[in-house]
């Protein structure tokens, strides 16, 4: 056990920040690309599959440096578990992304015009809902007082998530006779599950701080 | 040597100090794994001993005051009894406190002696056990509220706050366990101070006078306690009731130093008595009631629901039942002494008069010992002790990193041989195979090549018997052979057919030499490459001759004229150049 670990604290605080900025970015690479397929660009639409890939594989490397450095080093024996799971549930909402996009690129899946605008507005909420909690994940290592404040707004997203893709689903199943054959619907019903995923990861994220900051606050 | 028999149970007592109170100081930050029990071991005894030494003194001097127990018997058993009941109280998991012991004891052995007992000093002792503990809540209280608007403000990294806890811990813990000493070896020692020798160790820097040699001893009776018993209690006390967090754990010892040292300082007190305050009194205070205290005042600020009043009652229990059994034991165990082994248990009025008079007549001065020489031999015989400790430390580590990275090496190179081996395997079976395939083909020609000399032989032999046949008159006879020989013809049909067989089979197998021949020389016939493919296959001439059914002669002169196609010179083999196409 080293005393005076500072050095330690200090590589992992810049490795958190970093973990946080690469779940950040993933989201905004995520809502590019599903607006890209959507739009049929699909150049770039490739391009930020890659980008959004290689973010995925570099927040597994820094998760596993995380946890290194904090077993290692035996910081925080207290609250060490707490933030690993915290980890580990962000690292969760990026491969969502990650997993959800690509799916977008092997299966290909058939999305009428009429409800391009509500895949985008559900993609846009989902992606707030992620970008609300990546801000709260950060307040509670500096200043865990306000981590409640600021996870009501991934909640909100989340409900509001939550009503858009059944609304999408109900229309699909029920409101699109143009879509004839019951695989296409499945199909439909299942990307817009996956992208709901996404804000469901969030939220979770959402109930591990606001318990983990009370903890704190005692 | 009497004196040391006699000084044991006061070590004992020490030692179960040590076991039991270094786990309110570092109880919460080794539990927590903050910092590990050897450091916070070493930290607490070496402070310990400082403080017992150099600031011991106030305490035991109070002790002194209730009761002067001037026999070496008598200090024994006050001692002894007092250590008991800290025993039996912690086996029941009390909070028990070594200073309520040691006090109940001195008043059982007044009462025994029948010295009076100074009711002042002895509500002045009392007292400290309340407001002690009232003193730790209100430090804690104001303590923990000013960290936490601290850490609200400062909204310090999660990260780095801990590596400043761990830091704060240690000096905390130091200060501690300084002040324990301080506070809390005249619990240990107090009772032996009269019998103290009368020396004086000179170490150059510093002196080291009868009573603070006493100290020394009980401070590391205390360290002896710490290193061989509190992990366990500190493990259990640190998941128990000091569960805390890191800072409250701060808090908590901290808050509890300064009441020790308050207790123990004799600068604070002349302090307190220049600006006009009545100055605290030299007092020994437990440490777990102070740190039960300061709990208090932590759960006071977070709201009442978190005070246990259990602990309270726990707290008032001791106060009363601690000294009770103590003064009880003592006296039973001073009238034991006394008459059963006839040890003297105090000094009569008049001896203790006459001592006076004798000290005053002529003052008797202390040995002076001068401790500078071995001192500085002792100092100098550590420092090379460490040194060459440290030496071979980084020697064996060396050494094991070493081994290590050989280890590593070893490892990969095995690694890399087991790999080689598994690949010469591989190639050697398929060698193995290709010899076995090789072998059989050649047993296939071979076998084909024997058939076709047997077919030669049986044609010869019809031919043979066909030109008898032609002198023959015998019509009928001629038919019958005739017929006879036609069924067995008919029966050899499949002659040609083998042949075909063979060279078919042949030019499969050399189907890129073949291609390669044609390529380099697009004159040749298919007699021509039929003749290079048997030349290959190594068979002479006479073999040949069989296979493409003419003379060995006409074998000799197809050849002579490949030879030509294939530009060869004299002496250059043919059989070489066709079988490296």
């Amino acid at each position: 056990m080293n005393m005076f670990s500072f050095k330690q604290a200090n590589k992992s605080i810049e490795l958190i920040d970093n973990f946080l900025n690469i779940i950040d970015q993933g989201g905004l690479i995520f809502k590019e690309g599903v607006k890209n397929y959507l739009h049929n660009n699909r150049e770039s639409f490739v391009d930020n599959l890659k980008t959004l890939s290689k973010l995925e594989t570099e927040a597994d490397v820094l998760k596993r440096k995380i946890e290194n450095i904090l077993y290692t080093h035996s910081l925080m024996p207290q609250l060490r578990g707490d933030i690993l799971k915290l980890i580990e549930e962000l690292d969760g909402i990026i491969n969502q992304c990650k997993k959800s996009l690509f799916q977008f690129d092997v299966e290909v899946p058939y999305i009428p015009a009429e409800l391009n605008q509500d895949m985008i507005k559900l993609t846009e909420i989902c992606i707030s809902a992620v970008e609300s909690v990546v801000p709260a994940a950060r307040a509670y290592f500096k200043d865990p007082a306000s981590v409640k404040e600021k996870i009501h707004r991934v909640y909100l997203y989340e409900n509001e998530a939550d009503k858009l893709a059944d609304a999408i689903k109900r229309k699909v199943f029920q409101d699109m006779p143009n879509i004839k054959r019951l695989s296409e619907k499945f199909h439909l019903r299942y990307f817009t599950l996956h992208i709901e995923m996404i804000s469901d990861g969030a939220q979770d994220v959402a109930d591990l701080l606001s318990i983990m900051a009370i903890k704190r606050t005692l | 040597m009497l004196f040391l028999i006699f000084l044991s149970s006061g070590l004992f007592l020490g030692w179960s100090l040590g076991a039991n109170d270094a786990a309110n100081i570092f109880g919460s930050a080794v539990g927590s794994r903050m910092i590990s029990f050897k450091r916070a071991a070493w930290i607490a005894s070496i402070f310990v001993v400082i403080g017992a030494v150099f600031q011991g003194q106030g305490g035991s001097e109070t002790l002194n005051e209730l009761g002067t127990v001037d026999a070496l018997a008598g200090a024994f058993t006050v001692s002894l009894s007092a250590a008991f009941i800290v025993l039996m109280m912690t086996r029941r998991s009390l909070p028990v406190s070594t200073s309520q012991a040691i006090v109940g004891a001195i008043v059982g052995w007044s009462m025994f002696t029948g010295n009076p007992t100074d009711y002042k000093v002895l509500g002045k002792i009392v007292s400290t056990w309340v407001s002690g503990p009232i003193l730790g809540m209100i430090f804690a209280a104001l303590l923990f509220i000013l960290l936490r608007k601290f850490l609200q403000r400062a909204r310090i990294h999660i990260i780095k706050l801990d590596s400043y806890i761990r830091t704060a811990l240690i000096v905390v813990g130091a200060f501690g366990a300084y002040s324990l000493g301080a506070n809390n070896i005249a619990n240990v020692m107090g009772v032996f101070v009269s019998s103290a020798p009368n020396i004086n160790l000179n170490f150059g820097l510093f002196q080291l006078d009868g009573v603070q040699i006493l100290f020394l001893s009980g401070g590391l009776a205390i360290s002896v306690g710490i290193f061989t018993y509190s992990k366990r209690v500190m493990e259990k006390v640190g998941n128990g009731i000091l569960a805390l967090t890191p800072e409250a754990a701060i808090v908590v010892v901290l808050s509890q130093s300064l009441v020790l040292f308050l207790f123990s300082s004799k600068s604070f007190a002349s302090f307190l008595v220049s600006i006009g305050i009545p100055p605290l009194p030299m007092v020994p205070v437990s440490s777990t009631q102070l740190v039960i205290g300061a709990l208090l005042g932590i759960g006071m600020v977070k709201g009442m629901r978190e005070v246990k009043f259990t602990a309270l009652g726990g707290v008032a229990l001791g106060w009363v039942i601690t000294p009770v059994m103590a003064g009880t034991l003592t006296f039973f165990s001073l009238f034991f002494i006394q008459n059963v082994f006839g040890l003297k248990v105090s000094t009569s009025e008049i001896e203790r008069t006459t001592d006076v008079i004798t000290q005053l007549q002529s003052p008797q001065v202390a040995r002076q010992i001068n401790m500078i020489l071995p001192g500085l031999l002792l100092f100098s015989i550590t420092v090379i002790i460490s040194l060459i400790y440290m030496f071979f430390r980084q020697q064996k580590l060396r050494l094991k990193t070493e081994n290590e990275l050989l280890m590593k090496q070893n490892e990969i190179f095995n690694s890399q041989r087991a790999l080689k081996d598994l690949e010469i395997n591989s190639i050697q079976a398929h060698n193995t195979v290709l010899a076995t395939q090789l072998e059989l083909k050649r047993q296939e020609y071979n076998s084909i090549l024997l058939n076709i000399k047997e077919q030669k032989e049986f044609l010869e032999n019809i031919t043979n018997e066909i030109h008898e046949l032609i002198g023959s008159k015998n019509i009928q006879k001629r038919d019958e052979k005739l017929k006879e020989l036609s069924l067995i013809l008919k029966q050899r049909m499949s002659f040609t057919r083998e042949i075909n067989d063979f060279y078919e089979k042949i030019e499969e197998t050399h189907k890129g030499f073949t291609e390669k021949l044609q390529e380099k020389h697009p004159d040749l016939t298919d007699n021509d490459v039929r003749l290079a493919i048997l030349v290959r296959l190594g068979l002479s001439s006479k073999e040949i001759a069989t296979l493409m059914n003419i003379s060995p002669k006409s074998v000799e002169i197809a050849r002579y004229r490949l030879r030509k196609k294939l530009g060869l010179k004299e002496r250059e083999s043919m059989g070489d150049l066709l079988k490296n196409i």
